[in-house]
């Protein structure tokens, strides 16, 4: 088996990708940067040239509707949000128009766009630089969200995202981007709206999203040795999401922890607790964890940052109190 | 305002053959009719979705659909149902639609202002103002990585003016040179609110300057300008020069929203309300066109008595036609 980072996962997805079908462009700012998007385009620009890698001004709402005109056009764009908080700027575009357009015009015209919105979390950026805006986009009606936390699916979802004729918003966290797994040469998909058991349990589910798998399983880990057993699930996506997989958990272990980088605010974890709660909730021996942010800006400095980004050690607290333990 | 208006000569239509001329006239006629049909089954109530009426603009809608190809794209706003005829939709179906019929264009889910004829280059229309702007620009990005020639149309509002997407579009269009055509209907108000009001400069073609693209401020009323102009503004995309503003002034008879002329509200003054009907669009070019004898009363009367056949088959088809059923066919949210 081979091995890659998830950046050069995600690179390698791009050059397959863009090789197989001259549909496919990638657009937005900083594509051709050394920078903004890491070493995901690296080689793009000198393969497949500006025609269809478009670097592009920081015209975030613009940008956003021309390549959602594109794609109504018969290209395939990848756009590219280098910085999630700046998709504020296009909000208009994604939520009234992209969101809409198949509906609102009686399903004539679809608009197979992938939107890839990163985030850039920690680092003493503060609260402009390091927005995870998943639960936005997952509340809007028409806008499927997924949230690869490995390089695995981060191959196969972007393949499938790409493959889809519906807008896809594809969530990044540079937190990932160093992260090593297995990833298959060839090209492959990650089914859309399929979640994945990462590590069996029996006494309690946490759900985690996006990075918050890499610290789930730490944390899972780390309960082995305070003896409590976690079941950990990726839901890859959030919209659709594989419910069926997280009730099932639910009813084997009678316990919920979500955990989610985003806010705690009708965020994702609020959602997926109301869900179990509405359809499972016979199954429930304790009340419902969630692992969030709390409801406040990212702050710059890393005295600050270090409570305000939930890591392994607040899941495995959760985890515990569930339990009916203490943890300190 | 009478420096707004270019007359009709021979010189202008030198060059067009007197059946596109009576087509023009024709399809003005069509969307006249049409629109005073829809605000009268408003105003008995039969029609609830807000109609934004096009009366008064006839001329800037079939002058630039008559100068693209049907494989060219427009994309509309609120004020849509114009652009939608004159670019070949089916009435019918777009009829249906603002009866928000499950029969119509987009199966009673868009209302009248969210309407849709993929089949002849009319991609959508949008309702948040300047939104569709982008669209268009990115089909003829499409177009120019496609390299297919398609050229796309956005049509928008003065009011369009103040939001920054369209500066955005602008200058990304300008930038990559792409074969797209800004069209401004400036008819002086945005809502209720003169331009004059709104804009440090009204004058909105000289917003090409700054990003080295050709504007013009034409008579919107005069449709052989108007298609003379888009004609010109075609040519220069095909010839890879990128894209061209075109800011037709023109007129709304009604008000923003509606079959109401709004003449108890302060907004216009009757004088010049009655200025710009006086001057009507469709008028102006019948009398040119019988003076010339191209048009006559008798075939002026044939073209009257089929357009208005073919809108009073259309009202048929949409009081006939059945309402979308709930949960018909799927929610419709996703392909």
């Amino acid at each position: 088996m081979r091995y890659l980072t998830y950046a050069e996962a995600i690179n390698e997805t791009f050059h397959q990708l863009m090789d197989q079908d001259e549909r496919v462009v990638l657009i937005g700012q900083g594509v051709t940067s050394p920078w903004y998007v890491g070493t995901t385009t690296v080689g793009l620009i000198d393969r497949f040239g500006e025609r269809r890698v478009i670097d592009t001004p920081v015209s975030e709402n613009g940008i956003t509707g021309i390549a959602a005109g594109a794609a109504l056009a018969g290209i395939r764009p990848i756009l590219v949000h280098p910085r999630m908080d700046f998709m504020y700027y296009a909000m208009d575009q994604i939520a009234n128009h992209i969101a809409n357009w198949y509906f609102m015009l009686g399903e004539k015209m679809n608009i197979p766009l992938v939107i890839w919105g990163i985030i850039n979390r920690g680092g003493e950026q503060a609260a402009q630089h390091s927005q995870a805006l998943q639960a936005m986009f997952t509340h809007i009606p028409g806008l499927k969200v997924l949230v690869p936390s490995n390089p695995y699916d981060a191959k196969g979802l972007l393949v499938s995202a790409v493959a889809d004729d519906n807008p896809v918003v594809y969530v990044d966290d540079r937190w990932l981007y160093n992260q090593r797994g297995e990833v298959p040469e060839e090209m492959y998909s990650v089914p859309i709206g399929k979640g994945v058991i990462v590590k069996e349990g029996k006494e309690v589910t946490v759900v985690a999203i996006s990075y918050m798998v890499v610290e789930a399983l730490k944390a899972a880990k780390e309960l082995i040795k305070e003896k409590v057993d976690v079941e950990v699930i990726d839901p890859r996506s959030l919209k659709p999401l594989d419910t069926e997989l997280i009730f099932e958990s639910v009813r084997k272990t009678g316990r919920l922890v979500i955990a989610d980088g985003g806010w705690r605010t009708c965020g994702v974890a609020a959602e997926i607790a109301s869900l179990v709660s509405e359809n499972v909730f016979g199954s429930l021996k304790a009340p419902i964890r969630r692992v969030t942010l709390p409801d406040m800006p990212a702050p710059a400095s890393r005295a600050l940052e270090r409570a305000y980004y939930p890591r392994e050690r607040e899941i495995v607290q959760s985890v515990i109190e569930l339990m009916g333990g203490n943890y300190s | 305002m009478q420096e707004y208006l270019i007359p009709f000569d021979k010189e202008l239509v030198k060059d067009i053959q007197e059946e596109t001329l009576i087509n023009m006239y024709t399809m003005m006629a069509r969307i006249r009719k049409f629109e005073e049909r829809v605000g009268d089954l408003v105003s008995e109530g039969k029609i609830r979705t807000p109609c934004h009426l096009y009366i008064g603009q006839e001329a800037v809608a079939v002058g630039v659909c008559f100068a693209l190809d049907k494989d060219d794209c427009v994309f509309s706003t609120h004020r849509s149902h114009g652009h939608y005829i004159a670019k070949g939709g089916d009435i019918k179906k777009l009829m249906a639609e603002i009866y928000c019929k499950a029969t119509g264009c987009s199966k009673g889910k868009g209302g009248s202002m969210h309407i849709t004829a993929p089949e002849v280059g009319f991609l959508g229309s949008s309702a948040i103002v300047g939104g569709s702007i982008p669209l268009a620009v990115g089909v003829s990005l499409a177009s120019s990585i496609q390299d297919n020639g398609r050229i796309a149309v956005a049509f928008f509002g003065d009011g369009a003016i103040c939001e920054g997407v369209f500066y955005e579009s602008l200058n990304f269009a300008a930038l990559k040179k792409l074969p797209v055509i800004f069209v401004c209907e400036n008819n002086f108000y945005s809502t209720h609110m003169p331009i004059s009001k709104i804009q440090a400069d009204t004058e909105v073609y000289k917003r090409a300057e700054v990003f080295k693209i050709p504007g013009i401020r034409i008579d919107g009323n005069n449709v052989v300008k108007v298609f003379t102009e888009t004609k010109k503004a075609v040519e220069s995309a095909e010839l890879g020069k990128g894209p061209t503003l075109i800011e037709c002034l023109t007129y709304r008879w009604r008000g923003h929203v509606g079959p109401s002329w709004d003449l108890d509200k302060p907004i216009r003054p009757k004088e010049e309300v009655m200025w710009w009907v006086n001057n009507c669009p469709i008028k102006r070019f019948e009398a040119f066109l019988m003076k010339e004898g191209i048009l006559s009363d008798l075939e002026k009367e044939k073209i009257y008595k089929e357009v208005e056949r073919e809108i009073e088959e259309a009202v048929k088809f949409a009081e006939e036609s059945p309402y979308p059923e709930v949960g018909g066919g799927g929610n419709g949210v996703f392909k």
